[in-house]
């Protein structure tokens, strides 16, 4: 885990995540956390910010990622891929926080796969809050599927719903908290 | 929240997703807003009235191939624009092409002409008409862009609106094409092109409002 992950061992667990492997996806995921998370605090450290934001926009990287995951293109590279969603949300971050682009020295740009970091510490986010803030509907299907880790068909006889009806509730389920994670900053 | 407390959720009951799903929307969305804003066209201004003939039939074709162009090349960046880390940096620069090639024709049309007859060519009977009816035939066709955009993850939010932009007003010229009773090539180069363009800059400013994620 120490050792720095590489583009092809990358892109192999994401194309195993997109097919549905959930074993490479959560790999991936805890690869990713240590790149972005060395990523976020070198672009923070020149803006005298702590290792909380740092979290904060790992998680929010990693939720981006999540998200978005169908718009990656697997004919692509996939370092390109998850740099420009760090990118993306480091400015995002920057914009909503008032902190001007000018204020950063973009000179020594680091590489995201430059190094590893492996931080224990928690956000600012509290997930049962931002939980308590969305539909009840999707707020169940969350539970029962992505916590409790039941499987949909379960998840679906116990709230009395569809199995597709509980995925799109998952799906949205995240979305929204996607977006409140967003606006809580 | 710990970070492996989210990753968790996250891979827990992962679903599989299909590739691809992003362009077809982006099909399905050009031709529905496309079919809409040619519907809205026959019923605000209708369509042409006059004998089709020969020089109509031509004319037309040459508005649809200014208009289709920039489509093609617009909705095959809009899909590079809406995935991070693809520029599609040639591809923008080649969506200038159609601009000058008619702006190149609309001109040599000129040279060739007598300057009385400028003004005619220029002004045609209805560019008036061509200035409300483009932006407004392109109202419907942006919305459905910014839609299908947002379930992607453009990373240049003031580019991708600019071309949503773009697309939506080509295909609000594409709709007015079939109303549009000007025949002279300088007439498409300056207000088919200015409309279009304008689209687009409308497209860049609202871009960073619409597209944010």
């Amino acid at each position: 885990m120490d050792v720095k992950s590489s583009e092809p061992e990358l892109r192999a667990l994401m194309l195993s995540g997109l097919a549905g492997d959930a074993a490479a996806y959560r790999a991936l995921l805890e690869k990713l956390s240590g790149q972005l998370r060395a990523y976020f605090k070198g672009q923070l450290n020149r803006i005298n910010r702590g290792p909380v934001e740092a979290e904060d926009l790992v998680q929010e990287a990693l939720i981006a990622v999540h998200t978005r995951r169908h718009t990656y293109d697997s004919s692509q590279l996939f370092t390109p891929w998850v740099y420009a969603i760090a990118r993306y949300k480091f400015f995002d971050y920057l914009r909503r926080t008032k902190v001007s682009a000018k204020d950063i020295t973009i000179s020594d740009t680091e590489e995201m796969t430059a190094h590893d970091d492996h931080g224990h510490v928690e956000s600012s986010l509290d997930l049962e809050r931002l939980m308590a803030e969305i539909s009840p509907k999707a707020r169940q299907a969350i539970q029962y599927v992505k916590l409790d880790g039941l499987s949909v068909s379960e998840a679906a006889t116990r709230c009395g719903m569809s199995e597709s009806a509980v995925k799109v509730s998952v799906h949205r389920g995240i979305k929204a908290l996607a977006l409140l994670i967003r606006k809580e900053k | 929240m710990k970070t492996d407390q989210l990753i968790n959720m996250l891979s827990t009951n992962l679903e599989p997703v299909k590739s691809g799903q992003l362009g077809r929307t982006l099909v399905w969305a050009l031709v529905v807003s496309g079919a809409a804003a040619f519907c809205v066209m026959l019923t605000t201004v209708g369509l042409r009235t006059e004998a089709a003939g020969l020089s109509y039939l031509s004319f037309l074709a040459l508005k649809l191939l200014f208009t289709l162009s920039l489509i093609g090349m617009g909705a095959a960046l809009l899909t590079r624009l809406a995935r991070p880390g693809q520029g599609g940096r040639r591809l923008f620069t080649l969506i200038f092409l159609p601009f000058l090639v008619v702006g190149l024709a609309g001109a040599v049309a000129l040279v060739l002409e007598h300057p009385m007859a400028w003004g005619k060519m220029i002004l045609g009977m209805n560019w008036v008409t061509c200035l409300f009816c483009i932006p407004f035939f392109a109202v419907v066709p942006f919305v459905a862009l910014i839609w299908v955009l947002r379930k992607g993850a453009p990373t240049d939010l003031k580019r991708t609106g600019a071309i949503a932009g773009l697309v939506a007003g080509a295909l609000g010229a594409t709709a007015y094409a079939f109303h549009c009773p000007d025949d002279s090539i300088p007439f498409i180069a300056i207000w088919y092109g200015a409309m279009v363009a304008l689209c687009a800059l409308i497209g860049g400013l609202l871009g960073p409002r619409l597209l944010r994620w």
